[in-house]
């Protein structure tokens, strides 16, 4: 490494517990290394929450993934990508000692990640206004003051002794910001003399009693091939799942905001008029791991199939 | 800041940025396409390849990994690696359940 008095860092003073400019941002860059790497493990006890359940039972990620919209989550990951750009771009201009480009840089990625927030902040607003939530919250309806399930009288259907409402209810099809299509069908299995009771009382007793969801899909004409699966048990699974890693990687969005923001006060108070980048690289590589679980989030959530 | 290799860090040019940004669109369009398609089981790993690709993508050239010293990478695939045993071995065991021992319920799955 010869050369030190052309490098970026120039300027800049070295910790005296440090030899050379070089050692003192190869020690930082490697803590931000192992930092990063506890992140993906951090994350990873999730994504093996996430493997074991769709592995067991991937009928619930099927039907739990039609109330994610796929366009939604591609927009996101088109803007997570685009602040990614602007992120690794403010690293070269502080590099390069450009404030001025630095500063716009910091802003754009914070505008990008400002807009995931408010794409995500839309999905789960809509998926809140359902019930559309985890585990205990799990309380799937139509609207806000509606009764948790209604109960179409249309194609009732009996089958196997238990009679099932089919709901062809075109209200139905606006539960979550998936793109249903007019002529799927949302169907509920529910057993009608049990009308009057609180639909919202969920059992504790596991349903063994209910049979295997296929059952109820009846070759009587009235539901069609293009119905969503019926309600597996266990729905809510999914959406514990869903908030846990979209919600924890939102946190991480968040902080990454505080952090640009940090890293704009310190541009603005000229700390990186001498060439001092390693703060902007160490947030952006933070950043870009951000983005690279994002990459794996989409995929696992959203294209379910 | 003509002779950049004499620094030992490494400064990114605009246009490789540029061009690693269009690899990841692309990247997104083909994720998303390729979920369009039915290929059965196939898809959820040709989905992981792409996803790995733009991961890759990123790791090498927005976080510098391609010029960095080689121990950063080993510490981030390694994260990668116990990971996958992490995964591996949790599947491993979950297979090992029998899962239709009452129709309709399986354990691990408490109501």
């Amino acid at each position: 490494m010869a050369g030190h008095a052309t490098t970026p860092q120039e300027g800049l003073r070295v910790d005296h517990h440090f030899e050379n400019p070089d050692q003192q941002y190869q020690s930082a860059k490697l803590g931000m290394w192992v930092f990063l790497a506890t992140e993906i493990l951090f994350f990873g006890g999730l994504f093996v929450a996430y493997s074991v359940y769709r592995a067991n039972h991937p009928e619930i990620f099927i039907f739990g993934h039609h109330f994610l919209d796929k366009n939604l989550g591609a927009l996101n990951t088109v803007i997570l990508i685009c602040s990614s750009l602007t992120a690794a771009w403010a690293v070269r201009a502080a590099q390069l000692k450009q404030i001025g480009l630095l500063k716009l840089m910091l802003v754009l990625t914070m505008l990008c990640a400002f807009g995931f927030m408010g794409v995500k902040a839309v999905e789960y607003n809509t998926k809140w206004k359902h019930g559309l939530l985890w585990a205990g919250s799990y309380d799937p309806h139509l609207e806000h003051d509606e009764p948790a399930i209604e109960i179409a009288t249309e194609g009732e259907l009996l089958v196997d002794g238990t009679e099932v409402a089919a709901e062809v209810v075109s209200e139905a099809q606006r539960v979550g910001d998936a793109d249903l299509v007019e002529s799927e069908v949302v169907s509920k299995s529910v057993v009608v003399q049990d009308q009057t009771a609180s639909p919202v009382d969920r059992s504790n007793i596991a349903p063994a009693a209910e049979g295997p969801a296929g059952l109820a899909r009846s070759d009587e004409g009235t539901m069609d091939e293009h119905a969503i699966a019926i309600e597996p048990a266990n729905a809510q699974t999914f959406f514990s799942i869903y908030f846990l890693m979209t919600g924890l990687h939102g946190i991480h969005v968040l902080g990454g905001i505080g952090a640009f923001l940090w890293l704009l006060m310190c541009a603005h108070r000229g700390d990186f008029a001498t060439g001092h980048f390693t703060r902007v690289d160490m947030v952006a590589l933070y950043w870009h791991v951000v983005d690279l679980i994002w990459i794996y989030l989409f995929l696992l959530l959203y294209l379910v199939e | 800041m003509s002779d950049h290799e004499n620094s030992f860090v490494h400064i990114a040019s605009v246009k490789l940025l540029l061009v690693v940004w269009i690899g990841l669109m692309v990247g997104t369009w083909l994720t998303v396409a390729a979920s369009n398609v039915d290929l059965g089981a196939l898809n959820i790993w040709i989905g992981l390849a792409i996803a790995t690709a733009k991961a890759t993508l990123v790791a090498l050239f927005y976080m510098h990994l391609r010029w960095d010293k080689p121990f950063n990478a080993f510490v981030f695939v390694g994260a990668f690696f116990l990971l996958f045993l992490f995964i591996g071995f949790a599947m491993m065991d979950t297979a090992h359940y029998q899962v239709d021992l009452i129709p309709g319920y399986s354990p691990g799955m408490g109501g």
